[in-house]
């Protein structure tokens, strides 16, 4: 892979001509990760040792310069070493039906995965790896991200053959099944060795730094409270002399103090200016590296999509694994008519269940990407049946409850020791309670479900509308549950059984509950799993 | 509305309609579960019971000794007499708040006494089954079956407390329904 850094779209390393016959050659031998691997690992180690040295240095005084050091360089060499240990038994082996990675220090683990059952090959390139040109391969085999095979640090023009290699592979492997059933697919996964594909949706430098402003984070103000916490523990924070403090405060605050009203309001504006550009800029900073050059294409394998800055990334998933779409927004961007788009299926996305294909974008950018997959968004003149009335009375009473008994306990507590404040907080919570007994009536208009030839739709959320869409074909069960309060008052939770991704719609009349799952059901039963496109047959 | 499953048979034996069409449908009643898993529940809870009874005799005992705190028995026997009303009214709601629905192609289980839970599994989405007993359910002659589907919601229905002949011929039905379908 020849990328540069920070370069977006760029293209991939054509293969070497004649590299089929160069393959075959190298194939059925036990092979070992690049070299340097153990490199990225110690100076991972390295980074990981810097804290515990300084703080080592600093909590014990005097020789602890030395001993900071010495803590340090002592954490590297055995992180290098176990990086060692690590590489020397990580071996692979590229098979004529599978490939084989076999790895493990002290104990051994060997895992197999037949050409079949891969569904595509990921590139991935954290920072470190991508200074030395180095790419980790995944094998995506759409049965769950934790357990898929992967290969860390290989040289990107041996990632991206081995890429190539296992696609060929797998191709052949889908021919052959397909020839054995007579049928003439070979035709189709001849064209479907195509690397580019048509461009569905891209994240320009604009886009993404208005989607870093809506991503506003105090997550800088955690990891200092982190910092502390960790600091903390290695020197005690309560040797400083309360005398120092109470000086520094002093000197450094009497002038805010002597501002009079006015100052001490703009100081105080001031600092919350402060924390809301720090808040931005960190916003700002995480969209950035995460979402750096976004670019969403549909080639003849699926959907691809590369991102990130620092850490690059390149997943591609067939159209026919997206069990369904979710598309969230939150209660500031839906003013502005941002949404996101994610795609529910079983592979992961870096720790998260649902792919994130278009995180940022208009209604108009969203839907010709909905229409590919495959799926509708529901518009206003669905055959919408709303929750029951019932279950918005619960919801209603249920949630206002607390507030209601917080402000009662307020009111009791204050009464007895302070009576000057009893009056605000009663009144506090119980304006809560209100306001939220009124959002619960209003959400409920806009709480709804819709069934319709192929797909079943669910919207739910006033400041911040979601939509699920799931293909009826693909669900896998359908449960109806009720809790004691449901079944007096008939309504129940139907959960539909999606595949990498919940579906439930509360609050549905019995009835309708019975008549959604016969219909879903008559759906499901009418074809067996193992006709379904891709169940990996 | 058609009921056109088996009622209630006799315990543990009921033959399998194999050609029927109809699906399952609200109003039909469901077939009961055998009742050796009534039993099993009930020394089920004994177990749990015994280890709760005699922590609380040594307590009783470390409070009482020589000095009477509190009067003999009075934290084991309202124990008592709650693990004499569990055992023998709550295997019972248990065990009638359960039951399923088989059909040709589709599987339904009904569970739960406070939280209902009505769960549909239609055979063409199983993955794999699984028949389990543990050791006092083959005391019994009793077996757990279990449907696992691809879905992340309902991963595995399970339905215990099915006779263990009775569910191994559930299991190859089912086998065979998959079988031909998928061919």
């Amino acid at each position: 892979m020849s990328a540069d850094a920070g370069a977006e779209g760029s293209g991939f390393a054509a293969r070497p001509p004649g590299g089929g016959v160069e393959d075959a050659a190298r194939t059925g031998e036990p092979k070992r990760t690049a070299p340097l691997s153990v490199v990225i690992g110690s100076l991972s180690s390295v980074q990981g040792a810097i804290l515990p040295a300084i703080f080592a240095a600093v909590s014990t005084g005097g020789a602890g310069v030395l001993i900071g050091l010495g803590v340090g360089v002592a954490i590297t060499v055995i992180g290098s070493l176990f990086s060692y240990l690590g590489w020397r038994r990580l071996t692979y082996t590229v098979g004529e039906q599978d490939i084989r990675v076999e790895s493990g220090v002290l104990s051994r683990s060997a895992r197999s995965v037949p050409y079949e059952r891969i569904q595509d090959v990921s590139l991935e390139q954290p920072l470190l790896a991508r200074i030395f040109d180095l790419v980790a391969v995944k094998f995506e085999t759409g049965a769950g991200g934790a357990d898929d095979l992967a290969l860390a640090y290989l040289s990107s023009a041996e990632g991206d053959r081995l890429r190539q290699l296992v696609r060929e592979r797998r191709d052949d492997a889908q021919e052959e099944g397909a020839l054995e059933e007579g049928a003439a697919a070979g035709a189709e996964t001849q064209a479907a060795r195509g690397e580019e594909g048509e461009t569905l949706f891209a994240m320009d430098t604009g886009r993404i730094l208005t989607f870093g402003l809506f991503e506003f984070s105090l997550a800088v103000f955690a990891v200092l409270g982190g910092l502390f916490q960790y600091a903390n523990s290695f020197f005690d924070f309560d040797d400083i002399d309360e005398r120092v403090v109470e000086q520094v405060v002093e000197r450094q605050g009497g002038w805010i103090f002597e501002l009079g009203a006015y100052g001490q309001v703009l100081t105080a504006l001031a600092g919350l200016v402060a924390v809301l550009f720090i808040g931005s800029a960190t916003g700002i900073v995480r969209t950035v590296a995460r979402e750096w050059g976004f670019v969403l294409e549909r080639t003849a394998r699926g959907f691809r999509r590369r991102r990130g800055l620092f850490t690059r990334t390149d997943v591609v998933m067939p159209v026919h694994r997206v069990q369904g779409i979710q598309l969230t927004t939150g209660w500031l961007r839906y003013r502005f008519g941002w949404h996101g788009l994610s795609f529910v299926s079983l592979a992961q996305d870096a720790g998260s269940t649902s792919h994130v294909v278009a995180p940022f974008a208009q209604l108009s950018e969203i839907e010709p990407i909905v229409e590919v997959a495959g799926f509708r968004l529901p518009g206003d003149n669905e055959d919408w049946h709303r929750a029951s009335r019932k279950y918005r009375t619960d919801a209603i009473i249920w949630d206002s409850m607390w507030f209601f008994v917080a402000a009662v306990i307020a009111g009791v507590t204050t009464a007895i020791w302070s009576p000057e404040w009893t009056w605000i907080a009663a009144a506090g919570p119980f304006a809560l309670g209100l306001l939220n007994a009124g959002l619960q009536a209003l959400a409920w208009r806009f709480k709804r479900h819709a069934l319709d030839e192929t797909q079943i739709m669910a919207v739910s959320g006033i400041l911040s509308p979601k939509k699920q869409v799931a293909t009826r074909l693909k669900l896998h069960s359908v449960e109806i549950a009720q809790g004691p309060i449901s079944r007096l008052r008939g309504y129940a939770t139907v959960h539909l059984g999606l595949a990498g991704g919940e579906f439930s719609i509360p609050g549905v009349p019995l009835e309708r509950a019975r008549e959604v799952r016969a219909k879903v059901l008559e759906t499901i039963a009418s074809t067996d799993f193992s006709r379904l496109e891709g169940s990996g047959r | 509305m058609e009921s056109t499953l088996p009622q209630t048979a006799p315990a543990g034996d009921k033959a399998l309609p194999s050609d029927l069409v109809q699906p399952v449908d609200e109003g039909d009643e469901l077939t009961q579960l055998h009742p050796g898993y009534r039993t099993v529940l009930r020394l089920q809870t004994i177990l749990v019971f015994i280890p709760i009874l005699i922590g609380a005799l040594l307590l009783e005992t470390a409070l009482t000794g020589e000095q009477e705190v509190i009067p003999q028995g009075l934290i084991a026997g309202p124990l008592l007499v709650l693990a004499i009303i569990l055992v023998i009214r709550l295997p019972q709601r248990r065990f009638a708040a359960r039951g399923y629905q088989m059909s040709a192609d589709r599987l339904r289980v009904v569970r739960g006494i406070l939280w209902r839970s009505d769960t549909v599994v239609p055979f063409g989405r199983v993955q794999h089954i699984d028949v389990d007993q543990g050791p006092l359910e083959r005391a019994f002659g009793i077996a757990t079956m279990t449907l696992h589907t691809a879905g992340t919601h309902n991963a595995s229905v399970d339905l215990p407390g099915l006779g263990e002949e009775h569910a191994r011929e559930m299991r190859e039905e089912i086998r065979a329904h998959i079988k031909r379908e998928s061919l």
